[in-house]
């Protein structure tokens, strides 16, 4: 049911997102298109929507692979360090490893934000408080300190400017050629689904997955990785992303339950759908500029996750 | 057969199971019970390898435990803990579905639904199937809980502290279910129980703990008497015959 109203939303604001911009292209122009209008469609509206959509996607599956592994509704890539841990990575690339390509960099982001995000499950199964409230705030405090580091070390060396560019995360940058390392992320995807059982398995803790006879920290291992390599790809490509991964797994949770594999789907959908309108609505509210997509899912984001914060003891 | 082979196990240098041999007899209910601190779940924690002893040995079938491949054993064992306090919305038949990964690692088998219909019946769930948990009781969480680990299909079932938290009558419930588990399938239970009168009417055997060491074990009729249980629990307990069964009144 909500599902073909999810696909049908999707379908529609994908066709929106490809006619909206500086360029007036309609989609009456569909089959007689100008060279420039080509030129821009392929080059810049179709490598948009394409990255929005994969960015969507993984970073909310990431949300919820994240929260089942850590058994907690609000640790997702935001609350855990590892979006701030990926980008520590990408200043060490840039200072340490001037002539880095972007694969170069992009495997150094990637260690990074995988051992932040290693320390920060580390650190939760070193405290005691399990309250629910409390553990996203030391994911929190914890992806600050990160981030701080960072900011020195960038103040040091006059990278600033270049790593806010990271800071905030932004589609208008997306053309073709900038945005295909994304593309890695659709296996991890697919493996994710593979995955799925075994993930809410060991969400159950520790001895619940050894009585099933389930590598319980194989499970884990495979969970965290993914989420570092996929969060690592879309900080490198457009930017930090908040808040997606907590919001769109919470929503579908209510609605769908967590067993991952029923929800996999689900999650993949409203996580496109939506990023997309964020984007779309980023792009409507200034016309003819852009508000960034990190500022926009940021505010709509934390807005939902208030209110879920405050309608926890209902369900959670 | 399980053959616990004098097993030790301590934290730091406080011994919470020592050397502890038993030999659990299959087909039978057999409770474990105990003071508090008397190691009898760290003990059932190790026979069910979610813990390893420091010294000794557990055999089931003459199989080393701590040698045998965690998914082998899962079709063999299955071990459900107190406190399930699950933060995960499923649904009653999803969790009972997850006892068959061992058999199925995620794919279920037309045999799989069959064994998961099977247990839901046997609990009588088949109605709340559809419900998520964190929508049930108390006493229909944890009877989910034990269709999943008889969905487990598993010669041996160790449970411990399985009527935590419930009222007497859904206790009588899931003690009879064990009995039945026990007498028309054949499995092998290990519970460890706190209230003495449930032990005393449902099982066969009982292995009576007190400081990590077995104070006694046997038949209900060779624990249940006022001199083993004096020394067990340090108190006098008159046993009252009812029904042809022993009723311990603790009450001074």
């Amino acid at each position: 049911m909500k599902k073909r109203y999810l696909v049908i939303l999707l379908v529609l604001l994908s066709f929106a997102s490809l006619f909206v911009g500086v360029t007036n292209i309609s989609p009456l122009d569909l089959f007689r298109f100008s060279d420039h209008q080509t030129q821009i469609f392929w080059q810049s509206r179709v490598p948009r929507l394409v990255s929005i959509l994969i960015a969507g996607v993984t970073l909310s599956i990431s949300g919820f692979i994240m929260q089942q592994l850590s058994r907690n509704k609000f640790v997702s890539p935001t609350t855990a360090g590892t979006m701030d841990s990926a980008r520590f990575g990408i200043l060490v690339a840039l200072i340490v490893f001037t002539s880095a390509g972007p694969l170069e960099k992009m495997v150094i982001a990637f260690i990074f934000s995988l051992a932040g995000t290693f320390l920060f499950m580390k650190v939760l199964d070193r405290i005691k408080m399990k309250d629910p409230i409390f553990i996203p705030l030391v994911g929190l405090m914890f992806g600050n300190i990160i981030s701080s580091i960072t900011t020195f070390f960038a103040y040091k060396h006059d990278l600033i400017q270049n790593m806010s560019a990271w800071l905030q995360g932004d589609f208008s940058m997306i053309t073709a050629g900038r945005y295909e390392m994304l593309y890695i992320s659709v296996p991890l995807v697919v493996i994710a689904y593979f995955f799925a059982d075994r993930f809410t398995i060991a969400g159950m803790g520790e001895d619940f997955a050894k009585n099933l006879g389930l590598n319980y920290k194989q499970a884990v291992n495979v969970g965290l990785i993914i989420v570092a390599l996929s969060t690592t790809l879309v900080v490198l490509t457009v930017g930090l992303i908040p808040f997606l991964g907590l919001v769109v797994p919470n929503i579908v949770s209510i609605y769908r339950g967590d067993n991952l594999k029923n929800s996999l789907f689900d999650t993949a959908l409203l996580g496109a759908v939506f990023i997309l309108f964020c984007d779309i609505l980023g792009r409507i509210i200034i016309f003819p500029y852009e508000i960034p997509i990190g500022l926009t899912v940021g505010v709509i984001g934390s807005g939902i996750f208030i209110y879920l914060l405050m309608r926890r003891r209902d369900y959670a | 057969m399980v053959e616990v082979q004098s097993i030790s196990k301590s934290y730091g240098l406080k011994a919470v199971v020592d050397d502890v041999s038993v030999n659990i007899q299959k087909g039978k209910i057999t409770s474990f019970i105990g003071p508090n601190g008397a190691g009898k779940s760290t003990l059932l924690s190790i026979i069910s390898r979610l813990m390893s002893a420091d010294t000794g040995e557990v055999l089931i079938d003459g199989q080393k435990v701590n040698e045998t491949k965690s998914r082998d054993l899962a079709k063999k064992m299955a071990i459900l803990k107190q406190a399930n306090h699950l933060s995960l919305r499923l649904s009653v038949r999803d969790l009972v579905a997850f006892g068959r990964f061992p058999y199925s690692q995620g794919k279920l088998t037309k045999e799989d639904h069959v064994f998961i219909d099977e247990a839901l019946r046997y609990m009588e769930l088949e109605d709340l199937q559809d419900r998520y948990l964190d929508q049930l009781s108390g006493g229909q969480k944890q009877r989910a809980f034990i269709a999943m680990t008889i969905a487990q299909d598993t010669e041996y079932i160790l449970l411990d502290e399985p009527l935590n938290n419930l009222d007497m009558k859904h206790s009588v419930q899931i003690m009879k279910v064990l009995r039945r588990l026990a007498d028309e399938l054949g499995k092998t239970v290990l519970i460890v129980i706190h209230d003495i009168n449930f032990a005393s009417v449902y099982s066969d055997y009982i292995v009576a703990l007190k400081d990590g060491k077995v104070e006694a074990q046997g038949t209900v009729n060779e624990i249940i008497t006022t001199l083993t249980l004096k020394q067990v629990y340090g108190m006098d307990m008159s046993i009252q015959e009812i029904n042809n069964q022993k009723i311990c009144v603790y009450f001074s």
